[in-house]
């Protein structure tokens, strides 16, 4: 018991790093990798605020013990970015407010990024669907939804 | 009320390779040593809880090989393997087109990031009441194949679930593989789930009902209840009434409340008992006149 080394890739970065047993994703993405963008709400995987997308699959990082990240591929809000040139998704969610306090925003452009990716053109009901593991007790949800819309389409655009 | 302490209790992990390792590590029959799990979802928030006693280590499942499958062939039926995803399930293709109960039951558990994680063969050892899958397995008759140190064996899951959290899972056992028989090609079936909110909800009822329509008569028409009683059941009285039955609004009525009353409900701050009963009622008589459609 006590320590045990991990290796992974976090935000296209390879890492290595001793980590205690009973710690959660969460917390060593937080505490030791002070990547403090994913927050922690509930605890419980209620709230969604600590959304991170591990092997291509978002996930409640407070539900994971971190040595299963061991060998995974982690994404997390500061990975969106292009250095200053922000996600198409996080523009989307400056230019149609979609944020309010903005503790519940990580998780929902990660939850909307896994949504993107699988399905570039979703539907209001699909946006619904897809965020509806992530709370946000401010906007009311409306901006969010048209955040998430703009941002498909734009990102669609781009494509062509 | 439970202490929520957010941090994990100090614990080991490990992460077996094959089912003879973590058997080997469950036949030692040190109770409360381990705890085996899946997704987690349901076990990491009890241990932080504390609800669970603090197992001195975890076993991680998933390092198993070749657990996750979702199978399908016509003579056996659905295989499930105990570490396929809910997700995996509510997606799966046959299991919408050959059982598209269980993808509805599936689909309705909590959110994307939990599907993701969690297992039904988690779900059904959680053995909370409200579990979304319990009530279209049982419908569907579903074969739990649990095995141990000991050997290989079948539970009925209607013989599974013991009390709220009790299962017949011995403590040296594991759930290994959900069997469902192949059904009849015209029967149909609907998970009715009603709770507060939409998705992320527990439900406050949950019926499932499957059969079929044959010649003006009711034919194996099964009814499974959850959220209803200490565990997930069949609303068995219902079913008699409805076999070989004719069908009319008189049988589909009697049937109902018939099934209101196979429900055992209590009155928690979820809903009153007396409304869980009408909403079985309700949910019943709905779910009769899908497969009528």
């Amino acid at each position: 018991m006590e320590r045990k080394k991990i290796r992974f890739t976090i935000n296209g970065r390879p890492c290595e790093l001793e980590i205690k047993t009973w710690q959660t994703l969460l917390e060593v993405i937080r505490e030791d990798l002070k990547l403090t963008g994913t927050k922690e709400g509930c605890g419980e995987g209620e709230c969604g605020s600590c959304t991170v997308i591990m092997g291509g699959r978002t996930v409640n990082s407070c539900l994971v013990p971190a040595m299963e990240a061991d060998g995974q591929e982690i994404m997390t809000i500061e990975g969106m970015s292009d250095g200053d040139k922000l996600h198409p998704i996080q523009e989307a969610f400056v230019g149609q407010s979609g944020t309010q306090c903005g503790y519940c925003t990580p998780g929902m452009i990660m939850s909307a990024k896994a949504l993107l990716d699988e399905n570039p053109d979703p539907s209001q009901e699909e946006i619904r669907e897809g965020i509806s593991g992530n709370l946000c007790r401010c906007t009311g949800y409306t901006k969010i939804f048209e955040s998430i819309s703009a941002a498909a389409q734009n990102m669609r655009l781009s494509q062509k | 009320m439970a202490v929520f302490y957010r941090r994990l209790p100090r614990m080991d992990y490990i992460r077996p390779d094959t089912v003879d390792e973590v058997l080997d590590i469950l036949a030692k029959g040190e109770p409360g040593r381990y705890k085996v799990y899946a997704g987690g979802t349901d076990v990491i928030p009890k241990i932080k809880k504390r609800i669970m006693p603090p197992p001195r280590i975890l076993v991680d499942l998933k390092g198993i090989k070749g657990m996750d499958y979702v199978e399908y062939d016509e003579k056996v039926g659905l295989r499930i393997g105990a570490l396929a995803s809910v997700r995996s399930v509510a997606e799966s293709t046959v299991i919408k087109e050959k059982y598209p109960v269980l993808s509805q039951a599936a689909r309705s558990i909590a959110s994307i990031q939990i599907r993701n994680r969690a297992t039904i063969a988690g779900n059904l050892c959680n053995a909370v009441p409200s579990a979304d899958s319990a009530p279209a397995l049982l419908a569907m008759d579903a074969e739990l194949r649990c095995i141990s140190k000991r050997g290989e064996r079948a539970i009925r899951i209607d013989e599974f679930f013991k009390a709220p959290g009790r299962t017949a899972l011995e403590p040296d056992e594991i759930l290994q593989e959900i069997c469902i028989p192949a059904m009849n090609e015209k029967t149909k079936g609907i998970y009715g789930k009603l709770s507060p909110r939409s998705r992320m909800d527990l439900a406050v009822v949950g019926v499932a009902v499957l059969g079929r329509s044959e010649d003006g008569f009711f034919k194996d028409i099964r009814i499974g209840l959850g959220a209803v009683a200490p565990k997930p059941i069949r609303a068995l009285k219902a079913e008699e009434l409805l076999a070989g039955s004719n069908i009319c609004d008189e049988t589909i009525n009697d049937a109902s409340m018939a099934a209101a009353l196979d429900a055992k409900p209590i009155d928690d701050h979820r809903a009153s008992a007396e409304y869980r009963r009408m909403m079985v009622e309700v949910l019943v008589r709905r779910g009769l006149k899908y497969i009528l459609d």
